[in-house]
């Protein structure tokens, strides 16, 4: 059976899980899929997301399929059950095997005035473009619905700067989770985030006055003057095609499928939320993905059927904790309630109080991951500590599920472990547990825990402790040597390891000058000579350009440097020029030059503040809405010559197009109309990732104060040569802990890492100045102590477009690269 | 052997380099106990004389150079490569006569690769 057709209807979530479980399990099906949509599959669980500053394509689930056609923008209008063809606007598509995977549509009540401009619904990219260009400018927001998808459509009228109010027709909000006393709680924190809420109320009428809406109300006199609306009412299955197609759908919508997902035609499949599974439409992405496993299954010769759903939720918005598992009321419950902290916990058991059955959580979510995972076994801990505190260890049988977006079971997990996981992201790797939402990877992390997995932070045989513990010892104990250190805290004499480590912290700490009598013993050969040590020996040249501003006078000056000392030049990626092939007894004199004509080090050797890009801002773009290239300045002379556990590199752009790249950095700023955002944790380099927002719209002030408090936290606690994006995603609490930390000040350390920045910022003195200076530090400049005078005799060059590079280097291009360290496994 | 300089010229903990009046480069170092080691400067793996330059430290107690460029470490003592069985410096005698430092080649020390 060769060339068998097959046509997916609907490329979102769950179509997309299919074609990637298909490609895998039988690719000899030729395939074609009909897409509505102009874009490709995208997260749509994220899509909130996109308010927070992650763009469409971060969100995007497409994938290279082999063999598979994907017709975007062409939706199917009709399904011919006998002749087994999809018509489109385009043509007809004949298929041996039909998936419907259409999923839902925004239920949007009969309300008039619904069809107004204005009134949004909130289900694709689309829709949140359009509610972002309609928020510009305006002022306040409704939205209709306080279920998960209304909070989450609140929030993000809240971060698009909107007055936010919600209308709720139940008495109580997330009332399909949430008992009375549990949804009165959640209202006490949705409140406390500046969003008014209304229940028992529902809308009646919108009209439109003066370019505003008003929306009219069930309760007596109440209405609401605002300038857009969004449903957020529910869904319903987009069942259209099939119903008119003459496939059974159920009372409520949805079509009607059996466990193996097959529709009441037998070459017809349908899978996610547009299925009814024996009469019940799953609004959640779980099930959808266990129905795509079974569908290719089946069309791969297996017989998978619906195993059942979790329905458990987690509100993923709001830094409000949120959860409901299993089931909401049954034989047994026990409460827990703390009006003071806002807290609401309830268990639902069996009758012996032996089983857990389900449950809710508010205010404190800690638990859920654990309690999940145990709904149907034994109650995984005691009682009061499982409603109280959150700080539990329980033991779960082996086959209680932990990820239930991906169907993986705690036994699944101790297995990888066993085979030798040994890190969340190995883990992610084998079992594919966690790579959904991601609310179990705190199990994850327990289990790694139990199946015996240490994960060392030492750093390396000559410190038992971690970077960030030896941080805390020589910032406690004032402790200024490697010597001293090693002989109270640790053994040996050391090595390339932690040499380096130790001498940074000294350096963060303030120590005086990198190269000042032991301290010039430690350091790594770039940080020795200060200049980069080329594959032959020589080194490089890279000048502070801050923010990449530079005088025509300076400009000559490297011209003529690089010129009279033979050096090859180049534009960096950084936005300065390096000047490569200095010998080493000639960096002294080519810096003097330098450092007369008002250059300095530019670090470039050094874990250490790289550049801090810039774009040109107000002072010439039409589009600038801050001056850019003079906070770019600041930043750079701010943070210059501070050294970290890894290099630090920055930027600043004028407006949100983003030409000096700043989400590529660890932390980037970008104007906007009232100030600035600032993102961090941003990454080029082995693994790209998009800095996260940590503050919007902040004045220049505190922008500098919250980077300082950054900075120093990172340098604090960061092990050694991690970059700021791997540390902002091991803190536990991610990017809202951190905001907690340096922006809420949760742990009352701020007025000690704004003086440690002082202290740098105080201290800061160019090095290179330093070494010039210092006769001593000079003698160090030659290649060898027994002929000061002598070039190394081995290093030659040859010409090359018109510059020198290392002798041979034109054949040795066909060499292996040369290894630049190791990408970290993850 | 050939005097290269005075003892108290090197830096405790950190090597440099000597040309022979052969042509050959030695990197000599001296540790903080006192003990000194000599070995080829050449580093095996890109061909480039900077082993003088690396970090000095130890490895399970044996004292140890790693080269600068790509972090291969080396035994001070026998000049072999810890990383890598294959590859070995060539190791210098070195003595201290009335404060200076002599170096030359040994036969006999040479490390078997
Ligand atoms: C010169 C330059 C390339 C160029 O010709 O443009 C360069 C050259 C080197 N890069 Fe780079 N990187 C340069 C921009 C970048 C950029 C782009 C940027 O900064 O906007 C990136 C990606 C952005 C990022 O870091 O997130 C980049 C990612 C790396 C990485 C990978 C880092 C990572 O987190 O994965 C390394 C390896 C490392 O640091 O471990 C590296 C390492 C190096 C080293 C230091 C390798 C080495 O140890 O010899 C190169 C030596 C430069 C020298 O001798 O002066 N370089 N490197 C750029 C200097 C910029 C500057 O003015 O300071
Ligand atoms: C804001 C928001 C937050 C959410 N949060 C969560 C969450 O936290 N957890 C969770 O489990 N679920 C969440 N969901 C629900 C989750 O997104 C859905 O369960 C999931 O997307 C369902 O996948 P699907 O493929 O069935 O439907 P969809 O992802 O909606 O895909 C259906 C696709 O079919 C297309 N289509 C429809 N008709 C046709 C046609 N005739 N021809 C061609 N194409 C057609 C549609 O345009 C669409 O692209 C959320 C949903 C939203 C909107
Ligand atoms: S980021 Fe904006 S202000 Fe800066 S150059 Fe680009 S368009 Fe102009
Ligand atoms: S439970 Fe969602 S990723 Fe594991």
């Amino acid at each position: 059976m060769s060339n068998k057709r097959l046509v997916v209807v609907g490329d979102g979530m769950v179509g997309r899980r299919f074609l990637e479980a298909i490609v895998e399990r039988d690719p000899s099906w030729q395939v074609t899929v009909l897409a509505e949509e102009p874009r490709p599959a995208y997260d749509r669980v994220r899509l909130s997301a996109f308010f927070d500053g992650v763009s469409a394509d971060e969100l995007s689930l497409a994938s290279e399929l082999p063999g598979v056609d994907v017709r975007l923008g062409e939706p199917a209008l009709a399904v011919d059950l006998e002749a087994r063809t999809v018509t489109t606007g385009q043509g007809a598509y004949e298929y041996d095997k039909l998936v419907l995977a259409t999923g839902s549509v925004p239920f949007v009540p009969p309300v008039e005035g619904a069809g107004l401009d204005g009134v949004f619904v909130y289900r694709t990219l689309e829709d949140l473009e359009s509610i972002k260009e309609r928020a510009a400018g305006r002022s306040h927001g409704v939205v209709i619905g306080g279920g998960l998808l209304g909070l989450e459509a609140a929030n993000a009228l809240r971060l698009l700067g909107l007055e936010t109010q919600i209308v709720e027709f139940a008495p109580w909000l997330m009332a399909r989770q949430l008992d009375e006393a549990g949804g009165g709680v959640l209202k006490q924190h949705i409140e406390k985030l500046d969003i008014d809420v209304a229940c028992s109320t529902g809308a009646t009428k919108i009209l439109e006055a003066d370019g505003r809406l008003l929306m009219e109300t069930n309760q007596d006199g109440v209405a609401f003057e605002t300038d857009l609306i969004i449903f957020a009412a529910g869904v319903r299955p987009a069942d259209a095609l099939a119903r008119e197609a003459g496939l059974e759908v159920g009372e409520r919508g949805g079509v009607i499928v059996d466990t193996a997902c097959q529709t009441s035609h037998p070459d017809v499949f349908a899978i996610g939320e547009v299925a009814a599974m024996e009469g019940i439409c799953y609004g959640l992405v779980a099930p959808g993905y266990s129905m795509a496993e079974i569908v290719a299954d089946r069309l791969a010769g297996g017989e998978a059927t619906f195993p059942g759903a979790d329905l458990s939720t987690k509100l993923k918005l709001l830094g409000v904790d949120v959860a409901q598992f299993g089931a909401m009321d049954g034989p047994l419950a026990t409460t827990y309630l703390d009006p003071v902290e806002g807290v609401y916990a309830k268990l639902v058991l069996s009758d012996d109080a032996q089983t857990l059955l389900g449950g809710m959580l508010v205010g404190n979510a800690e638990p859920y991951p654990l309690l999940r995972a145990s709904v149907g076994s034994k109650v995984p801990a005691q009682l009061a500590d499982l409603l109280s505190s959150g700080e539990v260890e329980g033991a779960l049988p082996d086959g209680a599920q932990v990820c239930s977006c991906n169907a993986v079971t705690k036994g699944e997990i101790m297995g990888a472990i066993h085979d030798g996981c040994h890190d969340v992201g190995e883990i992610k790797g084998c079992t594919k547990a966690g790579t959904s939402c991601g609310s179990c990877v705190p199990m994850l992390k327990q289990l790694l825990a139990e199946g015996g997995v240490e994960v060392s932070k030492s750093i390396c045989e000559h410190f038992s402790q971690s970077r960030a513990e030896l941080f805390d010892i020589v910032k406690v104990t004032g402790i200024t040597t490697f010597s001293e250190l090693i002989g109270r805290y640790g053994s040996g004499l050391g090595c390339d390891l932690c040499k380096p480590a130790v001498a940074s912290i000294l350096a963060s700490l303030s120590n005086g000058h990198i190269l000042d009598g032991e301290q010039a013993t430690l350091q790594d050969t770039n940080d020795h000579f200060l200049a980069n040590m080329q594959r032959n020996g020589t080194y490089s040249v890279v000048p502070r350009i801050p923010g990449g501003e530079i005088t025509p006078d300076k400009l000559i000056v490297i011209g003529e440097v690089a010129r009279d000392f033979g050096l090859y030049t180049k534009i960096t990626g950084g936005q300065r020029i390096d000047m490569f092939g200095a010998r080493v007894e000639d960096l002294p004199k080519i810096w003097r030059r330098l450092v007369d004509a008002g250059f300095e080090s530019g670090h470039a050797y050094g874990k250490a503040l790289r550049t801090v890009k810039s774009c040109v801002g107000t002072d010439w773009c039409r589009y600038g809405v801050q001056d850019s290239v003079k906070m770019a300045i600041d930043l750079e002379l701010r943070y210059r010559g501070l050294r970290s556990p890894h290099k630090l590199k920055s930027a600043v752009s004028g407006c949100a197009r983003e030409c000096a790249e700043a989400r590529g950095k660890d932390f980037g700023v970008i104007a906007t109309e009232d100030g600035w955002n600032l993102y961090v944790g941003g990454n080029g380099g082995f693994t790209p990732r998009h800095a996260d927002l940590l503050v919007s719209d902040v004045d220049s002030e505190t922008l500098v104060r919250t980077i300082d408090r950054f900075l120093m936290f990172y340098i604090s606690t960061a092990d050694r040569l991690q970059r700021t994006s791997k540390w902002v995603e091991a803190l536990d609490g991610g990017i809202d802990y951190l905001r907690e930390v340096i922006v809420d000040d949760k742990l009352g350390i701020c007025a000690e890492l704004d003086a440690l920045m002082t202290k740098h910022v105080e201290n800061y003195a160019d090095e290179w100045k330093g070494v010039l200076d210092d006769p001593e530090k000079l003698q160090r400049f030659v290649s060898f102590v027994n002929a000061p005078e002598t070039p190394d005799p081995s290093i030659e060059f040859e010409t090359v477009r018109g510059q020198q590079f290392p002798a041979g280097s034109t054949e040795r291009s066909h060499i292996q690269p040369v290894l630049l360290g190791t990408p970290e496994r993850k | 052997m050939e005097a290269i300089c005075a003892f108290d010229k090197l830096i405790p903990g950190r090597g440099a380099a000597a040309l022979l009046k052969d042509g050959t480069q030695v990197a000599v170092f001296r540790l903080a106990d006192g003990g000194l080691f000599a070995l080829s400067n050449r580093d095996p793996f890109s061909g480039a004389c900077v082993m003088s330059r690396g970090i000095v430290g130890d490895r399970g107690g044996e004292p140890t150079v790693a080269s600068p460029l790509l972090k291969q470490v080396f035994s001070l003592k026998t000049g072999r490569c810890l990383d890598d069985e294959s590859v070995a410096l060539e190791v210098f005698a070195v003595e201290v006569v009335d404060g200076e430092v002599r170096v030359g080649a040994t036969a006999d020390v040479k490390a078997s690769a």
